[in-house]
């Protein structure tokens, strides 16, 4: 069984050059915005621009109240359901399977068309309320990564014995919960909050059709009035990225780990 | 003598800096059911997976049938190999699973499907040939697992811990049939297992092996009654030992703990008051019941198990305690725990092993 | 070892076959069974709770995700008088939308399949490939950060790698290869694919590594000691194997281009007709005067997305009767 080594090496060396050159190649561009000498100046015009400023934390905002709600609503569902309604997974399933098949954009648009000024429930009159529903679409956007990754978690912990083991020490539901539960799982917490965050902290569609000045939007804005800045811009968003996932790797390490019942 | 059909020529293997075969010789006839039986990480699945042709012996070769096929790739072998997690392809039906070697070799279908027939017959499982491996049994899938290594007509048969994955009851009636069926095609097999009474039960011949080295090879009998190492002896069965001084050499004296016996087997020379470890299985071991014989000790039960057909007690004779069994009478209760008893051991059955 | 309990040994023993239900239903872990069939139920406590923690999610799934979306697909088949008709959906025959769809269906299947086809040979490359296990941990990590690295962003930098003025094409270039008289262009359909690709090939490998995983060392011995080569192992049981995986995956990726949106944009603007522009233009500027026809739009592209997703669970389901 002695194969060759020659293939799998070509594939992954193909593969690194398709992978690093738009970046190797967008960092010095990114350099370049000086005539005739690599400097960080577009990093210093993006970082330095009130609006770089004011949109990032208007994203970083938004993503923190988009982590908070989807794990309000996400872990006490995943918890139940693993724990005492197993009969609803293949909804819940479905229906974290919908925002990968549901275009973002189309669920915008029924956002609006649903809650605009004039319907039962008008959200976009407000500044308030059209946050409130950029929120709920970004939760809707992560729905598929934050159930997977809690209900990952719950599953190696081995909930239904914790869970009794709570009870019959006398914890209710809401100490059970809050005590046994998330603490346990805080790990996998974690990390679909982080996946959430990469998601979020860039989109562009949604937060554009809705008028909120996010970072997403200003991006495009930059991209399409500037030269130099958007590939630092690109770098950035890289790094952010690159950071996100390190942390739920990172964090990975710390994950319980707690013998599976056979 | 006719020359081997499988011989094994000084064989090593070294991953890195780690050699888990340390020269190997071993030669097995046509037909026979050779165990390699030993505990893990003796070397015995790497040996069989050089045969199989998975992994490439780092000095020796590999002689089937007269033929070297140490550079042969593992499909080209024509050996036949059972894995210990059944390794069946779970997008095939039985039939299907069954009949893969002979599709490879482009057999014609209608011959094919004879052959899977013949097989499912073999096995026990006729009209299972349309199921999917996930509705079998453990069980079911091995015997599987074996006929889609036999339908192909191998030269040779190797079978990786078959049957550790199984529950204890399946183990015994598959491994039955296993050799039943072995011994009804008449092909030579090579069986890895780690477990002793598996062994014992199942080969024409077993290799004892440790540490990467072969500690004994011969029939069960053999290896049971006559283990020539300190390992094979305490590897295969239960072993008692005794604790005992020399008081007399040159007349095979010793005290076992204050309690003076001959023992007929004492290698000459040894000084008064050298200590001396001596062995023996626990059915060479019984209690005095008025027959005695070389041997007579008087202990105190200190265990009582009821296994069903016999009895094994623990008695404690000062600081050493024998196990042995008896028999289970209906109509006399074993000794209880405490009573003092007699037992006797015959000098013949005491073992002097080299280390 | 000795957990085996003979059932003909539990029965008589207990007060009736009626008991042996639950008393089994709880030894092999559904523990719930036994209680909830007592006459009396006496935790009602935990069963409000249930519901309670369960409604949000199931309340917040169909105010944003189901009703949105079914209230889109009813008003396409809604004129601006309130009528029911088939008008909107009729006038998605133009050649523009005919054309977007057209280049929509085109650049996802391009990018899903060779994506798909890309990420599977890295995947096997550095999983099966006997390469040392950093490349394979590098590959993981990389691949996480990279299907992650999309819109914006992404486009910015294909801009300043093969972008007209972008530095590969600059250096091509200089060594006399000018990728833009070959008929190259990041505006077109291959720019398009090349661009998505790039989240396209990472998404494969994350989905697809723990499927490959999932082949078992023996299957491929077990082959080999049948008389089967490499190759046949992967045409009989290989790719079998994870043909199911391979089509749900396909199905995934073609929705995620089909749907993306930023990346293009930030590149062509909307100079390149692709579905999800149209429904963006549709949105942000005619949405009073023919909101029918964003319905529709969306309607289509829901349509598309499911058309594709419900293939791959039918093909699926037929590949996967072998599974449990």
């Amino acid at each position: 069984m002695k194969a060759s080594r020659f293939w799998p090496w070509l594939v992954f060396a193909l593969g690194a050059l398709y992978f690093l050159a738009p970046l190797i190649a967008t960092f010095i561009f990114s350099l370049r915005m000086r005539r005739d000498t690599l400097t960080f100046d577009a990093y210093i015009s993006v970082f330095s621009d009130a609006r770089f400023q004011a949109t990032f934390g208007y994203s970083l905002m938004v993503g923190v109240f988009t982590i908070i709600l989807g794990l309000l609503i996400v872990v006490p569902a995943a918890y139940f359901v693993r724990l005492r309604l197993p009969w609803l997974r293949p909804i819940m399933d479905f229906v974290t399977l919908l925002p990968l098949i549901i275009p973002p954009i189309v669920l915008v648009f029924g956002h609006i068309r649903l809650y605009n000024s004039s319907s039962w429930l008008p959200l976009t009159n407000s500044t308030l309320g059209t946050d409130l529903l950029l929120t709920c679409g970004y939760v809707v956007l992560a729905l598929p990564y934050m159930y997977r990754a809690v209900d990952t978690g719950l599953r190696t912990i081995d909930v239904q014995t914790l869970t009794e083991a709570a009870n019959i020490l006398g914890a209710g539901p809401i100490r059970i919960m809050a005590n046994v539960i998330f603490p346990n799982i805080i790990v996998a917490v974690i990390s679909g909050a982080f996946l959430t965050f990469a998601i979020v902290i860039g989109e562009f569609t949604m937060a554009s059709l809705l008028n909120r000045p996010a970072f997403g939007v200003y991006m495009q804005n930059v991209g399409a009035n500037r030269a130099f800045e958007p590939s630092a811009l690109a770098i950035i968003s890289f790094i952010i990225t690159w950071g996100a996932m390190g942390m739920i790797q990172l964090l990975a390490r710390f994950a319980p780990k707690t013998a599976p019942r056979i | 003598m006719a020359e081997p059909f499988l011989r094994i020529d000084n064989i090593t293997k070294t991953f890195k800096d780690n050699q888990v075969v340390k020269g190997v010789d071993l030669a097995f006839d046509k037909g026979e059911f050779v165990s390699l039986l030993g505990p893990s990480g003796c070397g015995k699945t790497t040996i069989l997976r050089m045969i199989a042709g998975f992994e490439q012996p780092t000095t020796g070769s590999i002689i089937v049938d007269g033929k070297d096929i140490t550079g042969l790739p593992p499909n080209r072998r024509k050996i036949g190999m059972v894995f210990q997690a059944y390794a069946l392809f779970p997008n095939m039906n039985v039939a299907d699973n069954i009949g893969f070697g002979l599709k490879i070799t482009n057999t014609p279908r209608a011959e094919r499907e004879a052959r899977v027939e013949e097989m499912l017959k073999l096995i026990g499982l006729p009209g299972y040939g349309k199921r999917f491996p996930f509705e079998l049994s453990g069980g079911q899938q091995q015997r599987v697992a074996l006929a889609r290594a036999i339908a192909p007509r191998p030269s040779m048969l190797l079978l990786d811990e078959p049957l550790s994955a199984l529950d204890a009851k399946i183990r015994v009636s598959l491994r039955e049939e296993i050799r039943a069926i072995q011994r009804e095609l008449g092909i030579t097999t090579v069986f890895v297992t780690h477990d002793q009474e598996e062994a014992l039960s199942i080969s024409d011949r077993i290799v004892v092996m440790n540490a990467g080295k072969v500690e004994q090879f011969g029939t069960p009998f053999e290896i049971y009654n006559r283990p020539t190492t300190r390992f094979a002896a305490t590897f295969v069965g239960t072993l008692n030992t005794l604790e005992a001084q020399v008081v007399d050499g040159a007349a095979k004296r010793v005290s076992i703990d204050g309690q003076v016996a001959t023992i007929p087997a004492l290698p000459a020379g040894l000084a008064a008051g050298s200590p001396i470890a001596l062995t023996m299985r626990p059915e060479a071991v019984s209690l005095a019941n008025g027959q005695h014989r070389d041997i007579v000790l008087d202990g105190t039960v200190s265990e009582v198990s009821f296994l069903g057909s016999v009895i094994r007690l623990k008695v404690k004779l000062g600081a050493n305690v024998v196990a042995l069994d008896t028999f289970n009478d209906p109509h006399t209760p074993p000794p209880a725990y405490g009573e003092t008893v007699k037992v006797t051991i015959a000098g013949s059955d005491i073992l002097v092993l080299g280390e | 070892m000795s957990n085996k309990q003979d059932p003909s040994l539990v029965v008589p023993t207990a007060t009736g076959p009626a008991q042996a239900g639950p008393v089994f239903g709880s030894a092999s872990g559904s523990a719930k069974a036994g209680p909830a069939r007592g006459p009396v139920r006496r935790d009602g406590g935990i069963r409000l709770a249930e519901w309670i923690g369960v409604a949000p999610f199931l309340i917040f799934a169909v105010m944003f995700l189901l009703v949105p979306t079914l209230f889109l697909i009813s008003s396409a088949f809604v004129d601006k008088a309130g009528h029911f008709t088939f008008q909107n959906l009729i006038d998605l025959g133009t050649e523009r939308v005919v054309s977007a769809f057209s280049i929509s269906i085109r650049v996802s299947a391009a990018s899903a399949l060779l994506g798909a086809a890309i990420g599977l040979a890295i995947a096997l490359a550095v999983i099966r490939g006997r390469l040392p296990s950093f490349v394979r941990d590098s590959v993981m990590t990389f691949s996480g950060v990279a299907s992650n690295f999309a819109g914006l962003p992404l486009a910015f930098a294909f801009i300043a790698t093969v972008g007209r003025l972008g530095m590969l094409t600059i250096v091509l270039k200089l060594v006399g290869i000018d990728i833009y008289k070959m008929g190259f262009n990041i505006l077109s359909f291959w720019g398009l694919t090349l661009t998505y690709l790039y989240f396209q090939i990472p998404l494969m490998v994350l989905i697809i590594a723990p499927a490959i995983d999932g082949l078992k060392k023996e299957w491929q011995e077990a082959a080999a000691t049948l008389g089967a080569s490499r190759w046949q192992f992967w045409l009989y049981v290989g790719f079998p194997v994870l043909w199911p995986n391979l089509l749900g995956t396909l199905s995934l990726l073609f929705a995620n281009a089909f749907g993306a949106i930023a990346t293009a944009y930030a590149l062509t603007g909307s100079s390149l007709n692709i579905v999800p522009i149209l429904l963006y233009a549709q949105i942000r500027g005619d949405v009073l005067q023919n909101p029918g026809l964003g319905a529709a739009l969306a309607l289509g592209m829901i349509v598309i997305t499911g058309i594709a997703n419900i293939i791959a669970i039918a093909v699926r389901t037929r590949a996967e009767r072998w599974l449990k």
